[in-house]
């Protein structure tokens, strides 16, 4: 059994704006039946391009529901500069989280309003961009590459949580493993870092990374963080706020706060949750 | 919260009369059955016993049940034992609706070399025997089909299949684990030559499991170790449990009648009124013959995992062969080699139902089911029927 949050329940079972607008400005509609989700957004826009209606039909799984349910709750009020900048992880934050094999419905909810916000502008209609890699959940290279970049993820297995892709017959796994390989391969030359660092000046430059690209990002969620100890490659970290009774703080922890620290720090370190 | 439990294929209580026969041998019994003293033997004995009543069950002697932890262990164990003693032969001939502990283990001796033959099923999750005879070959070291399906219920006939498999004097393994208990298996009626039986599914307890081997079988052991199970199954023997699950396949078989027809009555009722009062839906497998207990309905535009939760929300225990459930991400394999279209495949749910099934249990799914189902249908974006039941 899958652990849902409160929230995540609280939208399943009771989705708030469900439905279709008749005279919708914008209309996104992303998966399929074949693929075991589907999400039709529609939304409507005042004068000034703020949202000011939005509703969804969705079929999937609790987590589908859910996120489309909040995704709904989150744009209404919004301009569409605004909703345009909602990712999947402000998705999954909205709902106090998301097991970690369901983020791909938090991403189907990005997908849905990028799609409506594209029809809106009349974009949409524009051809799949790249090639098709897993034939299963049709998901192209781009696509993966984007969430590869984006979200730090560096196995197979992660790709599938947020896309889905090469959860299906598996044939495209070799081809997934070419697309993270080639973005490692990417982001490895662009670090610059000393060669050799003393046990002070590593400990010296986690603290100014916390600091300068950490800390900010989670106070923004109402969280925090604080480096307890570093031993080796090892970095003891405890987290605060809303990032201490997060449901995906360990995803968090390895796909933001261990990628910054890899990039700005030692590709080696390994970030490790101190208990309260 | 009251439990209205209605997946009994997954896994059933223990009866009272089984927990009553165990506790002792979790308490001041403890003696290792294998010891000289008195006290280990008389644990010993009592696993004597529990070898005879699970024996008669199927109508084997005691000397052909192998008491392991789990089906899974009994289907390793058979496989095995077949490529390791027969070493000339390759070939091992399943079908494609077998449970993972079948097929993630022919999958896996596959990639090792050993060609593997998954036989198709139609529509109903029906075997075509014509097939099953093309595939068998000199070079087959193994037939292992399942006697029931545990998600769509379908019987193979497995009388026919032994037949087949025997007559040409290839080795015949049944993965019984969702028929024992629920139907009669009589190893004496149908010449099998090792068949695979799982406690928590006739209500003993998890973690015990039996491997009927025909006398003359060439067997190796999976797990190799002391003398328990005549050298055939190293590792001390899980005293408690066995003895348990001697007790539960004396009830199974007295409850048997009652399977055949009170049971099956109240699932003929749950599936018929599920299809009269919801429309667009499918019994998969509906014109096969089935297990008595077993219903597997696709409600068409909505998604298992979502149908479930809101089971649960009123106590209501069910299961699904939808993607979204498993963690997988397709639906259920089994499903999808029967060809169950994708509109009711991800919606497809499981009741399984037992001796302890009251028609009451029956009345209160069939009064919360349809509105989920109608609210489900009302989010879906493929759904353009009138949601009403």
């Amino acid at each position: 059994m899958w652990e849902y949050t409160d929230k995540v329940k609280d939208h399943f079972l009771n989705p708030r704006n469900v439905g279709e607008i008749e005279d919708a400005d914008g209309i996104g509609e992303v998966g399929s039946m074949a693929c075991g989700d589907a999400l039709k957004l529609t939304f409507k826009l005042d004068e000034n391009e703020r949202i000011v209606d939005a509703k969804f039909q969705t079929f999937g799984c609790a987590s589908a529901i859910a996120s489309s349910s909040a995704l709904t709750e989150m744009i209404k009020g919004l301009s569409l500069e605004e909703a345009s900048k909602i990712t999947n992880d402000d998705i999954a934050r909205h709902l106090g989280g998301l097991p970690k094999e369901k983020m791909h419905c938090s991403v189907m909810g990005r997908e849905a309003l990028e799609k409506a916000i594209a029809h809106y502008r009349g974009e949409a209609g524009k051809k799949v961009e790249g090639e098709i890699v897993c034939e299963c959940f049709g998901v192209t290279d781009r696509e993966i590459e984007r969430m590869v970049k984006e979200k730090h993820l560096s196995g197979i297995a992660e790709v599938t949580d947020y896309l889905k892709a090469g959860g299906g017959c598996g044939k495209c796994h070799e081809k997934i493993q070419a697309i993270l390989d080639s973005v490692s391969g990417e982001r490895r030359p662009a670090i610059k870092k000393p060669s050799r660092m003393t046990n002070i000046q590593k400990i010296k430059l986690i603290e100014e990374t916390l600091d300068r690209e950490i800390k900010p990002e989670l106070q923004k969620d109402a969280g925090d963080i604080e480096l307890v100890d570093v031993d080796g490659d090892r970095v003891f970290v405890r987290l605060h706020g809303a990032c201490a009774t997060c449901a995906v703080s360990h995803v968090t922890l390895k796909h933001y706060v261990e990628a910054k620290l890899r990039e700005f720090v030692l590709p080696d370190l390994i970030v490790e949750e101190v208990q309260q | 919260m009251r439990i209205v439990y209605a997946d009994s294929n997954a896994t059933t209580r223990v009866a009272p009369e089984v927990m009553e026969e165990m506790l002792p041998y979790y308490g001041e019994f403890y003696g290792n059955p294998s010891s000289m003293h008195f006290f280990g033997g008389h644990v010993g004995r009592k696993i004597k016993d529990a070898r005879e009543k699970v024996a008669a069950s199927i109508g084997a002697r005691p000397e052909e049940i192998i008491f392991t932890s789990c089906g899974t262990e009994s289907n390793n164990t058979a496989i095995r034992a077949a490529i390791v003693s027969n070493p000339d032969k390759k070939q091992i001939v399943t079908t494609r609706v077998e449970h993972p502990a079948v097929k993630n283990l022919c999958e896996d001796l596959a990639k090792r070399g050993y060609p593997v033959t998954f036989l198709p099923v139609d529509r109903q999750g029906r075997l075509d025997l014509d097939t099953l005879d093309a595939s068998l070959s000199e070079n087959t070291a193994i037939v292992s089909i399942m006697w029931a399906n545990n998600e769509s219920g379908v019987l193979f006939p497995i009388e026919q299949i032994a037949q087949k498999v025997k007559s040409k004097g290839i080795v015949f393994h049944t993965d019984a684990v969702q028929a024992v208990g629920k139907i009669p298996v009589d190893v004496t009626a149908v010449d099998v030559d090792m068949l695979s039986i799982s406690g928590h599914k006739l209500h003993a307890p998890k973690g015990v499991a039996a491997l009927y081997v025909k006398r003359g079988t060439k067997y190796s052991p999976l797990l190799i170790g002391g003398h328990q199970e005549s050298g055939r199954r190293g590792g001390t023997e899980n005293a408690a449990s066995i003895i348990g699950f001697g007790k539960a396949c004396e009830l199974a078989g007295a409850h048997l009648d009652e399977m055949a027809t009170r049971v099956c009555g109240l699932r003929d009722k749950l599936e018929s009124e599920i299809q009269c009062r919801i429309p667009d839906t499918i019994v998969n497998g509906g014109g096969a013959i089935r297990l008595p207990n077993t219903t597997s309905i696709g409600f068409q535009y909505v998604e298992g995992e979502s149908i479930l939760l809101m089971l649960d929300q009123f106590g209501i225990c069910a299961s699904s062969g939808s993607a979204c459930t498993s963690g997988s991400l397709e639906p259920s394999h089994v499903l999808r080699a029967m060809g169950v279209p994708f509109t009711s495949a991800h919606g497809s749910i499981r009741f399984s139902l037992d001796r302890y099934s009251t028609e009451e249990e029956i009345d209160f799914i069939l009064e919360k089911l349809p509105p989920i189902i109608s609210r489900l249908r009302r989010i879906s974006p493929f759904w353009k029927g009138n949601p009403e039941p």
